[in-house]
């Protein structure tokens, strides 16, 4: 395998909350190849748009590193400074869940798209930025004469266009996109799917994908992460996730999906119960009091994050069962 | 329509929003009917009318500056246009129930779960108080809540245990008919699959009949019977979930399908359906569809396209791919 | 793009500087216009009294005390037989500069340091919120007496008192709007763009929580106008025989039963500027804001 673009280690992020200290990222570690998308999966709260803030520090991390490859080896994001931090913006970017409220709604679709280049002080020259401005806009598929419209005269499917111009103006190489179509309908999402992916074979970004639609985060994931309460629980190549999950959380997950087909009959896990809170967590696997498989071991010791089967991470003591016979 | 059979018949309904840029034509010459003890998936995308059908059917329209411009919408061999607000009362809760979207908001956060379902139970029931908090509790450990939690607030339950506690007031008056809007869309994937196999268990228990709001073509082919598909205020197209599911006939219909990613198939690239939703207040003439529609002829510009029979209780409203689809078949 | 052709028509609108936008759009609203006009006449009014008005403002007339409005004197006399129309019009002047600057001052400085406590929060916001609660617990008027009192009478001073007695408020109600807006979705989007704090609050915050703002300061400016009045009452403002016309409506309120036109009138004028105010106060909110725009 080759280097890893970007290295997480033990990355944590604790919010003190009023009842104690909220786990909401808890001693993560996983790498990202070049070019390639990582689907970040789970239920709300689960701390996935948490963890892709902390990847390109929206929000500062508790500890841990995350680790970004340069020139000259690799850079701790954690530690930029407020001026480093400047720079690496050009290089990381992120797209919002909600097109609704992720765009001020008093500037215009031009202002919106002009302002990441304003503020980063991209060109002296008004004709150039002009210019550049209408590519993007042409390259998300916003016409022209939209440019002097306001956000909420647009549907959904143009501003999260917008949002996506926004995040493309620095020319970045890596983007978070955090549920960028769960607000979308169904025609629309696979419309911005279809230029998420279509970019992404143009410019070689690389993209962390997060959603909680299973078949979304399929259908454009290299490899998915899947997240369970602050930490990453099964991390794979999409079809081995799909074709034989190895811990008892992803199962339950994917037979929930429902499917819009008649033929294909299959059990469903019902998981019992809800997520419990992530306050202060006790050290054991997490998922045991909903777990059907759990046994005395589960409930007192916290399983690792261990490669089961080549490249298919897995944190449950009994991953190994779950290996689909030869 | 003597057929006692059928609980809902919506004819030619019609529903407008007058607002100062004009009018919306939320629904537009709805037809629909819905047999007792079946249960209809309602499917379309933000903006198609589906909403604004159910509380048509509610009469919980707001207006001004809605309005229900004409059509009739029988409900039990009577019109429920022609009843007055104090008789649709009686048959609000009692008759026809209603699940809303957000478990977090449909629920009033200073009163007591208990007494919420209470209050539905003694409004439409002559049951004492205590009875009806009796009954209340009956109806929580029926919906999966343990009986210890009834004098609970509404924000110490999950999202999950709210929807419980909106379905247990839905259900409190046993109501023939049943009407779900969107009602596990807030909810996460395992939590939805926890409330839906409730709504199955529920539905056979009542043997109410079911009206599903969803955008959601996998929660229609879990627990419906029905399918209406929607398009800018209309049905385009209507059977049992079998044959839609196997040959859907209308191109928005299949444009719908092929959107959902699979979690079968690689695919690069998703077919779309071109374009977006027409605006309501601007709708195209003709079938509203033809601007997106990869089949659209010259006659589509104009003619309204009727309902037409493509296989035994399977409709479509396009004459075109009726057309096709019974030459395919008839080979 | 092709997509474009199957969607349904938008509006195009044409580029225009935001502030000449605002303008068209404040044109269309007739009350924002008459507010408008009735402004500029009485800021002509005060700049131009010395043309306008028939007598001095200050000459007394003891043959003519109490009149009633007649053909000479159009809005009648004062006790010292003072014209009331042409103490209006010089009264005007002092009027309208002590509301405007007045609530200047008090917009500027406790919209600043709102703002700073909103965004910032945490130390900083406790430390500006005491204070500002410790102005709040002193009463309005009391507080301008006490800093008039330090300063000295002057109009300046008296401006200032009436401005800084106000900050409070208006540093509660941009820090509540700020909040709620800072944790929209897109000030996160500014950041993760590069946008510095400055132009976060300057360009995304301000803007976004300005309704609240401009109706508290239309409010303002008539609780300015009445604030100095009291304080000239009191011999701490305006020094008479100067025009000004809370001093007018309260020098006329001994006499109120048998010459109430002493009163009616510096009255209406202050009714009239703030209805003017709160006219263009709300068309200016709504062209301000492109959700409402046609």
């Amino acid at each position: 395998m080759s280097e890893a673009y970007i290295r997480v280690e033990n990355l944590k992020k604790y919010f003190a909350t009023k009842r104690g200290m909220l786990h909401a990222v808890d001693d993560v570690s996983f790498e990202i190849q070049k070019g390639e998308t990582l689907g970040l999966v789970g239920e709300s709260g689960c701390g996935k748009s948490t963890l892709g803030r902390c990847l390109i520090k929206l929000l500062d991390s508790t500890s841990g590193k995350v680790l970004l490859q340069d020139d000259k080896g690799y850079f701790d994001i954690t530690k930029a400074s407020p001026r480093e931090m400047k720079e690496l913006r050009k290089r990381v970017q992120i797209v919002f869940q909600d097109p609704y409220s992720c765009l001020n709604p008093r500037l215009s679709v031009w202002e919106l798209i002009a302002e990441p280049l304003i503020v980063n002080n991209i060109y002296s020259n008004k004709n150039e930025m002009r210019k550049r401005i209408r590519s993007l806009m042409d390259t998300v598929g916003l016409a022209e004469r939209l440019e002097n419209s306001y956000p909420h005269e647009l549907d959904g499917g143009r501003r999260q266009r917008i949002g996506i111009a926004r995040s493309l103006a620095l020319n970045p190489e890596f983007i978070v996109l955090d549920e960028p179509v769960s607000a979308l309908d169904v025609c629309i999402q696979a419309q911005i799917l279809n230029l998420l992916n279509s970019l992404q074979k143009e410019y070689k970004y690389t993209y962390v994908f997060i959603s909680h639609n299973l078949s979304v985060v399929r259908h454009v994931s290299d490899r998915i992460a899947v997240m369970y309460l602050g930490q990453i629980v099964e991390l794979s190549d999409y079809r081995d996730l799909f074709s034989q999950p190895l811990h008892p959380y992803t199962q339950a997950l994917l037979s929930a999906i429902p499917l819009a087909k008649l033929e294909v009959k299959r059990e469903r896990i019902i998981l019992e119960g809800d997520v419990p809170s992530p306050i202060e967590p006790p050290n054991v696997c997490r998922f045991a009091g909903r777990c059907r498989y759990a046994k005395d071991i589960c409930k007192t010791q916290a399983p690792a994050l261990i490669e089961v089967m080549k490249g298919h991470f897995a944190a449950c003591h009994f991953a190994k069962d779950f290996i689909k016979g030869e | 329509m003597m057929n006692d059979k059928i609980m809902l018949d919506i004819q030619d309904l019609t529903i407008h929003y007058e607002v100062e840029s004009g009018v919306v034509h939320a629904v537009e010459g709805l037809n629909l009917t819905l047999g007792r003890g079946e249960s209809l998936g309602f499917v379309g995308e933000t903006g198609a009318g589906k909403t604004t059908t159910a509380l048509g059917i509610m009469r919980l329209i707001p207006n001004p500056p809605g309005k229900i411009k004409s059509g009739k919408i029988i409900f039990d061999g009577e019109n429920l246009l022609d009843k007055s607000e104090a008789e649709m009362r009686k048959i609000r809760g009692e008759k026809i129930a209603m699940i809303f979207q957000d478990p977090m908001t449909s629920l009033n956060p200073v009163i007591t779960v208990d007494k919420q379902i209470a209050e539905m139970i003694s409004l439409h029931k002559k049951v004492s108080h205590s009875e009806a908090l009796k009954l209340a509790g009956d109806m929580l450990e029926l919906v999966g809540i343990r009986r210890e939690r009834m004098h609970d607030y509404p924000h110490q339950f999950s999202g999950g245990m709210k929807q419980r506690v909106v379905i247990a007031i839905a259900l409190a008056c046993d109501p023939e008919l049943l009407i779900a809007d969107e009602p596990t869309t807030a909810l996460d994937v395992t939590i939805q699959a926890q409330v839906l196999e409730l709504m199955k268990e529920l539905k056979q228990k009542f043997s109410a009949s079911m009206i599903l709001i969803t955008h959601d073509l996998g929660i229609v082919a879990d627990i419906c019977d029905k399918v209406a598909i929607m398009y800018a205020g209309r049905v385009v197209e209507y059977a049992d979930k079998r044959s839609l599911y196997t040959n859907p006939v209308h191109p928005y219909t299949i444009g719908l399908f092929r959107s959902v990613p699979d979690i079968d198939e690689d695919v690069d690239e998703l077919p779309v359906i071109p374009g977006l939703m027409p605006d309501p207040v601007n709708l195209p003439s003709g079938c509203a569809f033809h601007p997106r529609c990869s089949m659209a002829e010259e006659a589509c510009k104009t003619l309204r396209p009727e309902m037409q029979e493509a296989e035994p209780g399977h409709f479509a409203a396009c004459p075109i791919c009726v057309k096709k689809f019974l030459e395919r078949s008839g080979k | 793009m092709t997509e474009e052709n199957f969607t349904p028509e938008l509006v195009v609108r044409k580029r225009r500087s935001p502030f000449v936008d605002v303008l068209l759009r404040l044109s269309k609203s007739p009350l924002a216009m008459f507010g408008l006009a009735i402004i500029f006449v009485l800021v002509f009014c005060a700049i131009f009294a010395e043309v306008i008005s028939p007598y001095s403002p200050i000459k007394q007339d003891l043959m003519h005390m109490f009149e009633t409005p007649s053909a000479e004197h159009w809005l009648g006399t004062d006790e010292f037989g003072r014209d009331i129309l042409s103490r209006l019009i010089y009264g005007a002047r002092v009027s309208l500069q002590v509301g405007f600057i007045a609530v200047g001052i008090a917009l500027i400085t406790g919209g600043m340091l709102g703002a700073i406590s909103g965004y910032y929060s945490g130390w900083l916001d406790n430390t500006i919120m005491r204070v500002m609660d410790v102005l709040l617990s002193i009463p309005q008027t009391l507080l301008a007496i006490a800093i008039v009192a330090a300063l000295g009478p002057s109009l300046m001073n008296l401006m200032i008192a009436v401005g800084i007695s106000a900050v409070p408020t208006y540093a509660r109600i941009v820090r509540g709007s700020v909040l709620s807006i800072r944790s929209m979705e897109f000030i996160e989007a500014a950041r993760a763009a590069g946008s510095s704090d400055l132009r976060i609050i300057l360009k995304h915050i301000i803007p976004n929580s300005m309704a609240p703002i401009i109706v508290q300061s239309t409010l303002g400016v008539a609780s300015a106008i009445l604030n100095a009045a009291g304080l000239s009452f009191i011999g701490l403002g305006i020094q008479p025989p100067n025009p000004e016309w809370g001093a007018m409506l309260s020098g006329g309120r001994q006499y109120i039963r048998d010459f109430p036109h002493m009163t009616l009138y510096p009255g209406l004028a202050i009714m009239l500027t703030i209805l003017a105010l709160n006219f263009l106060g709300d068309g200016l909110r709504d062209a301000l804001d492109p959700k409402l725009k046609r």
